[in-house]
């Protein structure tokens, strides 16, 4: 692992590593409009890093560049001390990068069981034909991974719905199920797309709740984007702050908060 | 036992081995439906392929033998030597491999995120393609496939039907074969998308690209797989077919029979596909035998429709298919 800076210990006992990706210099273009421009930061080992800006800002589709689904025109994605060439999504989720939706994409036909043990399939190695026979490697692994499943079923509070249809379940629910699927693959960073959307404060309180969980418990870094100003300063570790697919400001919470760039983006400053 | 009914029992048999065969058929449609949302129009034309591949592999036949002679003037025909049927199912479970990763290729791949209607015109397009590639191929002419499977007359349920009733039921071989083929491979495909991780990867893209690739499922691969299976499917059904019936163009209007099984038994539902099969097997053979004579017979050309026609009404998510509930 490249190391730039030594790891440090924040006020609350956790322990930030080094840095686990970075973007150098992305730029991500659809035909003639810009969605991201020049843009690096890098994501530490064990943080909750947040990107956060306005509407529209290029937020999601950051997101997109780290989990494969979007490739920039211009930069290089880092990922644990190497170059990352051009990647397919499932690439990169085989690399270890877990993630969620914005608009949540659940497996609806299936069981809430069921849709976070696809969250295993990239550490499934048995051969089709054992597990066809349920012998050998396939029952052990089967066992283990039922094992790790039930875990992360229990620390997300979806015990009572295991057995449900996901296409039947309210939406706050539905978004707790698609984290359990990305933890289920005990992923070295989770991507989480507004993972607190269209919430009421409850459930806004709840889900900030288990992404600190996640990060203790787990020790999962955490690359996480909202809209909510709020949520993201007491949750993150760091955060960059995105607007019109430029980046406005990065670091802790505090500084973001006293950045006149920054204040300027989300009250809006006259353009003259 | 009065002679009617024991004929009616035997026209049922005769129904539930036929309804065996359409289910196979059904299979090959539910299993890349289930994938990829795809009605593949071509599965029909898939089965007649695959049985003429395999007829033309067995007898030697030099394949594109018309279009090579018609360029260099020569007459080459046959090759003069006979392949085993177990090593030409090989090669030809190979080939339709092969088919399998040329479609996603050149076709599928381009399609990703298309409408439904796109996709399905594009099977539209691969049926007729493939239709006539199978012609240049291996020609037009009607095949006698014969791959060893014991033919005919069922001496023993004859014998002991005889004795038991004081009737013969007339049971053919074939059919029994057919029965005892699709029950291992119904069988073998439930447990593979059950049991296994390719299987539950094929759940899952079947519901939602997008999360399928975020839990490092590769679409390529299970297009490839999925079509694979269908063409093994597809293959297993023009044996069957094809040794009952020859291997003629024919084969591949079977697939509209399909058809009706697939409403009958829900699109995404593989033991649908296997009552859906015996239902309309059963009930188009039961049909004409009671009400055929008074309604100018040849019922069985339409039974089939009419009874899917109902469900449509009434039953539209079939008897097993999933029913889509979405929240407004």
């Amino acid at each position: 692992m490249k190391d730039t800076i030594e790891s440090y210990v924040t006020p609350d006992g956790r322990t930030i590593g080094g840095v686990l990706m970075e973007m150098k210099n992305i730029t991500l273009r659809f035909g003639g409009v810009t969605a991201i421009k020049d843009i690096s930061f890098d994501i530490r080992e064990g943080e909750i890093r947040a990107i956060i800006g306005p509407n529209g800002a290029g937020k999601s589709s950051m997101l997109n560049v780290i989990s494969g689904f979007y490739h920039p025109q211009e930069g290089e994605v880092w990922f644990r001390g190497d170059r990352r060439p051009p990647m397919k999504p499932y690439q990169v989720a085989q690399q270890g990068i877990a993630r969620t939706f914005q608009n949540i994409a659940l497996f609806e036909g299936m069981t809430v069981l069921d849709n976070v043990m696809t969250g295993r399939l990239t550490h499934m190695r048995a051969g089709m034909l054992a597990q066809a026979l349920w012998k050998g490697r396939a029952e052990a692994e089967e066992t283990e991974n039922r094992e790790k499943v039930e875990k992360i079923i229990d620390f997300l509070e979806i015990q009572s719905i295991r057995k449900t249809p996901v296409g039947r379940l309210p939406y706050g629910l539905k978004k707790r199920v698609e984290l359990a699927r990305a933890l289920a693959a005990e992923p070295m960073l989770l991507l989480l797309d507004e993972p607190m959307a269209g919430m009421n404060v409850e459930e806004k309180e709840d889900m900030s709740r288990f992404v600190l969980d996640v990060n203790d418990e787990f020790g999962t870094t955490i690359a996480l984007i909202e809209h909510d100003m709020g949520v993201v300063m007491d949750l993150s570790d760091r955060v960059v702050v995105m607007d019109y697919g430029k980046k406005i400001g990065d670091g802790t919470p505090d500084d973001v908060r006293n950045n006149q760039a920054v204040i300027d983006a989300y009250l809006g400053v006259s353009h003259d | 036992m009065p002679e009617q009914l024991l004929f009616a029992a035997e026209v049922t048999l005769n129904g539930l081995m036929a309804g065996v065969l359409y289910a196979l058929v059904a299979l090959g449609f539910v299993l890349i439906f289930k994938a990829s949302g795809i009605f593949n129009y071509a599965q029909g034309v898939m089965a007649l392929f695959a049985a003429l591949t395999l007829v033309g592999i067995m007898d030697g036949q030099v394949p594109f033998a018309h279009l090579i002679n018609a360029i260099f003037g020569t007459e080459v025909h046959h090759f003069g030597w006979h392949v085993p049927a177990l090593l030409a199912i090989l090669f030809t479970m190979v080939l339709m491999v092969a088919f399998a990763w040329v479609v996603n290729h050149f076709v599928l791949r381009h399609l990703v995120n298309q409408e439904p209607i796109i996709l399905f015109m594009a099977t539209i397009g691969l049926a007729y393609f493939l239709e006539g590639f199978g012609d240049i191929m291996w020609g037009s002419d009607i095949k006698k496939l014969d791959v060893g499977l014991p033919q005919g007359l069922n001496g023993w349920i004859d014998e002991t039907t005889f004795n038991a009733f004081g009737y013969g039921f007339f049971i053919d071989n074939l059919d029994i074969v057919a029965t005892v083929i699709a029950a291992l491979l119904v069988t073998a495909l439930v447990v593979f998308s059950q049991y296994t991780k390719q299987g539950r990867a094929l759940r899952a893209v079947a519901d939602d690209h997008q999360a399928a690739l975020s839990v490092g499922i590769s679409l390529n691969f299970i297009w490839v797989l999925v079509w694979s299976v269908a063409g093994f499917v597809a293959l297993v059904a023009g044996i069957m077919w094809g040794a009952k019936s020859g291997v003629q163009f024919s084969l591949s209007l079977i697939a509209l029979k399909a058809l009706p099984v697939l409403m009958l038994g829900g699109f995404t539902s593989i033991p649908g596909a296997i009552v859906g099969g015996l239902i309309i097997g059963v009930g188009e053979k039961l049909f004409e035998f009671l009400l055929g004579p008074a309604l100018g017979g040849a019922t069985e050309n339409w039974f089939a429709y009419v009874l899917a026609l109902l469900f449509l009404v009434f039953r539209p998510q079939g008897l097993f298919g999933e029913k889509i509930i979405e929240r407004v």
